[in-house]
C-alpha cells in the first residue's frame, strides 16, 4: 500500500479540503440543534462572543446559556472525539498492518466498560469519566503484557490475541457486575452507548491527553509507512520496529482512552474513516493519519447532529448513529473505489 | 376484568392473555380448572378462589401462607393489605416495608430452584422473565403475573387482586379506597389554573417521561405541563431528552427521581453545564422526590400524589403573588 502513496504534493489539496469539510460540519452543527433557536439567532450570538464586537441577539440569559455551556462545547467535544478515535484506529491498523484493526481491538473498550460500570454502580456519578479512562489504559496495558509474555516478543498476533482474551474476560465481570444492579442497568447502558453532552469539563479533560497522544501519532507516520514493508526491511533502513510499535501503540491507547473516558463507547469511527481516507488519498500513513484526525472530527461532529435532531427534543444515542449510518456509508465507499480500480 | 395490557403480556402469552381478559370459560390458564370462582366473587376466606392474572386466570387452592414476592412494589402491597405475615421471602429490591424478610433472591434473574426452596403456595411476580411463570407452573406452584401498571386503574386492580389471592379482600378495598380518597384530596384542592410545566427525571442522562407514563398520567391529574411530550412518538414514553432542549423549555416544576441512585438534587441541577439559570433551579422549585415511591404503583403512589400536590401549590401560590 505504501507502494502506491501519492505524490506528496497532492497533500496539502486533501488536507485543505478536509479542513474545509470539518469546518462545515462543525457550523453545521452549531446552527441546530433541539431548542428553539433560529440559525440567524446563533451566528448573532456567536458575533456577540467574539472580542469587541456587540451584537443583540435577542435571545433570553437561559438560551445564550445553553448555546455557550452546552451546543458550543458539544460540537467541539465531538470534534475531538472523532478525531482521536480515528487518528488511533489508523495507528492500530498501522501496527497490526491489518486493516479491520480498531481501536477497541487491545481490550481498551471492555477496560473502560467495566471500570465506567463500577463506578456507576460504587461511585459518585462524576467519577465515571477517570474510571473510564483508567480502565481503558488498564485494558490494554493488560493486553499488551499478556501478549509480550505469553508470546514471542515483537509478534503482533499474540497481542491480538491477548485483546481478544482480556475483551472477554473484563467483559464477563462487567456483565456480572451490572446483572446484580439491575436498576442501574439504563445508565451503563446509556453510557455504552455513547454521549457527548457534558460541556467544557468534559472538553478540558480530553483537550491534554488528545493533543499529546495526536502531536505522537502524526509525528510516527514515516515510520508506519516503513514498517508496512515488513520488519526485516525496516530494521535495514534504520527503523527499530519494536520501539516504533511500542510508541504507536501507547499513543493510540492513549487517544482511546481519553475518547472513551469523556464519550463512552462510540463504535465503527476508529475503523471506518481510516479506511475511507485511505481509499481516497491512498495508504501512506503520512497522509492517512492526518486525514483520519480531521475525518473522523467531521463524521462525528455530523453524525452527533443527526443524533441532536432527528427525534428531537429527545436524542438518539451517538453510538446507534455512528453504526446506523456508518455502515452503510462505508459500503458505499468500499463499491465506488472498487468500480474506479477495476 | 382487568383491560387488555397486549404489551406486556401479548407477546408472551398470546392468546391466553387475551382469553383471560373479558370472556369466560372458553381458555382457562395452565392453573386453572372450569371454576367458575372470580376475584369479585365473595369469598369470605372461602378458598379456592380464583383471580385473574396477566397469566391467565390463577386458581389458589387455599389461603397462602408462604409468600414469595418478586417485585418491590408488590411486596409493599402485601405488607399494606394485611398479609406481611404470610410473606417468607421477597427478592432483593424489596427494601420497603423493612420489615419485609429481604433475601438474595432476584426478580430479574430469578432462579426457580431458589424460589421453590422457600416451599411457596404464591409466587408474586411483575415481570415474566425467562419464563419464570410457566417455570413455577411447571412445578404446581401457582404465580400471580402483575406487571407494571399503566394507569391508576390498573394499579387498583393489582392490589384487589392480591387481596383476593391471599385472603385480605376487605384491607385491600379499604387500601384501594384509601388511596382514591387520599389522591381525590390532593389533587381536589390543587390550584388547575397555574399553566405550570414540568419535568420528571430518571436519571441525568436525562431520562424523562412522557404524558402517557403511569407517573406520567399522574402529574396530569394536577393540571401540570409535562415539556417532555414535545418528544416525538418515537422516542417512547421515556424518552432521553436533550439537555439544551430542557434549558429552553424552562420548566416551573422539576422533579428528580434520581435522588438515590444518582445523587441528584438542585446543587446538582445548577452545576450542569446551561442549566443553571433555570427558573426552577432559581426559584427552589426542584423537588426531591424517592426514588423508589417513583417507580413503584403499589399504595404509596398517594404519597407521591401528595409531594407532587404540595410542590404544585407552592408554585401556584408563588406564581399568583408574582403576577398580582
Amino acid at each position: 500500500m505504501a507502494t502506491q502513496a501519492r505524490p506528496a504534493r497532492a497533500r496539502p489539496l486533501w488536507l485543505a479540503g478536509a479542513l474545509v469539510l470539518l469546518a462545515a460540519c462543525m457550523i453545521a452543527g452549531m446552527l441546530d440543534g433541539a431548542a428553539d433557536i433560529s440559525p440567524w439567532q446563533v451566528v448573532l450570538q456567536v458575533a456577540d462572543w467574539l472580542p469587541f464586537t456587540h451584537v443583540d441577539s435577542g435571545l433570553a440569559p437561559v438560551e445564550q446559556g445553553l448555546l455557550f455551556e452546552l451546543r458550543l462545547p458539544r460540537v467541539l467535544v465531538a470534534a475531538v472525539v472523532g478525531g482521536l478515535l480515528a487518528i488511533a484506529g489508523a495507528g492500530y491498523q498501522g501496527v497490526f498492518r491489518n486493516p479491520l484493526a480498531d481501536p477497541y481491538l487491545l481490550g481498551a473498550a471492555a477496560g473502560a466498560g467495566l471500570a465506567a460500570t463500577a463506578a456507576i454502580v460504587l461511585l459518585p456519578s462524576a467519577s465515571v469519566p477517570v474510571a473510564a479512562f483508567a480502565g481503558a489504559v488498564g485494558g490494554v496495558f493488560l493486553a499488551y503484557t499478556l501478549g509480550n509474555t505469553a508470546g514471542r516478543s515483537g509478534g503482533t498476533a499474540t497481542l491480538v490475541l491477548a485483546g481478544v482474551a482480556v475483551t472477554s474476560f473484563l467483559t464477563a465481570i462487567q456483565t456480572v457486575l451490572q446483572q446484580l444492579e439491575v436498576e442501574k442497568l439504563q445508565r451503563i447502558y446509556a453510557w455504552i452507548l455513547g454521549d457527548l453532552g457534558g460541556g467544557w469539563d468534559q472538553l478540558l479533560l480530553v483537550l491534554p491527553y488528545a493533543a499529546v497522544s495526536a502531536v505522537l501519532l502524526l509525528l510516527h507516520g514515516r515510520m508506519l509507512d516503513v514498517l508496512s514493508v515488513g520488519d526485516e526491511e525496516a530494521a535495514g533502513l534504520g527503523v527499530r520496529a519494536g520501539r516504533v510499535r511500542f510508541v504507536v501503540l501507547l499513543a493510540a491507547s492513549l487517544a482511546t482512552a481519553a475518547a472513551v473516558a469523556v464519550s463512552g463507547l462510540i463504535g465503527f469511527v476508529g475503523i471506518v474513516v481510516p479506511h475511507v481516507v485511505r481509499r481516497l488519498a491512498g495508504g501512506s500513513y503520512r497522509i492517512v493519519l492526518p486525514l483520519s484526525l480531521i475525518g473522523g472530527a467531521a463524521f462525528l461532529v455530523l453524525a452527533d447532529l443527526v443524533a441532536r435532531t432527528v427525534l428531537a427534543p429527545a436524542e438518539l444515542p451517538i453510538g446507534v448513529v455512528t453504526m446506523f449510518v456508518g455502515a452503510p456509508f462505508f459500503v458505499a465507499v468500499l463499491r465506488m473505489t472498487r468500480r474506479v480500480v477495476t | 376484568m382487568r383491560p387488555v395490557r397486549t404489551v406486556l403480556a401479548g407477546a408472551l402469552l398470546g392468546t391466553l392473555a387475551l382469553a383471560g381478559c373479558g370472556q369466560t370459560g372458553t381458555t382457562a390458564g395452565p392453573a386453572a380448572p372450569s371454576s367458575a370462582a372470580s376475584s369479585t366473587a365473595p369469598a369470605a376466606g372461602g378458598f379456592p378462589v380464583t383471580v385473574e392474572a396477566a397469566n391467565g386466570k390463577v386458581t389458589i387452592p387455599k389461603r397462602p401462607e408462604r409468600i414469595v414476592s418478586l417485585s418491590a412494589t408488590h411486596t409493599e402491597t402485601l405488607y399494606a393489605i394485611g398479609a406481611g405475615s404470610q410473606v417468607v421471602a421477597v427478592d432483593d429490591r424489596s427494601n420497603y416495608p423493612p420489615e419485609a424478610p429481604t433475601t438474595e433472591l432476584s426478580g430479574f434473574k430469578p432462579n426457580v430452584e431458589a424460589i421453590v426452596a422457600q416451599k411457596p403456595d404464591l409466587v408474586v411476580v411483575s415481570d415474566d422473565i425467562d419464563d419464570i411463570v410457566s417455570e413455577l407452573g411447571k412445578v404446581n406452584v401457582p404465580v400471580l403475573h402483575q406487571p407494571a401498571a399503566t394507569n391508576l386503574d390498573e394499579a387498583y386492580e393489582e392490589i384487589s387482586e392480591l387481596g383476593a389471592a391471599t385472603g385480605h379482600q376487605a384491607e385491600a378495598g379499604k387500601v384501594v379506597a384509601d388511596m382514591k380518597s387520599a389522591i381525590d384530596d390532593v389533587v381536589s384542592k390543587a390550584p388547575k389554573d397555574a399553566e405550570l410545566t414540568y419535568y420528571h427525571e430518571l436519571d441525568q442522562t436525562p431520562y424523562a417521561v412522557t404524558s402517557k407514563t403511569f407517573i406520567g398520567q399522574i402529574y396530569g391529574m394536577f393540571g401540570l405541563t409535562n415539556i417532555a411530550d414535545k418528544a416525538p412518538d418515537a422516542a417512547g414514553g421515556y424518552p432521553k431528552l436533550s439537555a439544551e432542549f430542557v434549558a429552553q423549555a424552562d420548566p416551573d416544576l422539576i422533579f428528580l427521581a434520581d435522588v438515590k441512585c444518582c445523587q441528584q438534587n438542585k446543587e446538582a441541577l445548577a452545576a450542569r453545564p446551561g442549566w443553571k439559570n433555570l427558573s426552577a433551579v432559581k426559584n427552589d422549585r426542584v423537588i426531591e422526590l424517592d426514588d423508589d415511591i417513583a417507580s413503584r404503583w403499589g399504595p404509596r403512589v398517594a404519597d407521591l400524589a401528595k409531594s407532587i400536590g404540595a410542590a404544585v401549590a407552592d408554585a401556584a401560590r408563588a406564581k399568583t403573588d408574582g403576577a398580582s
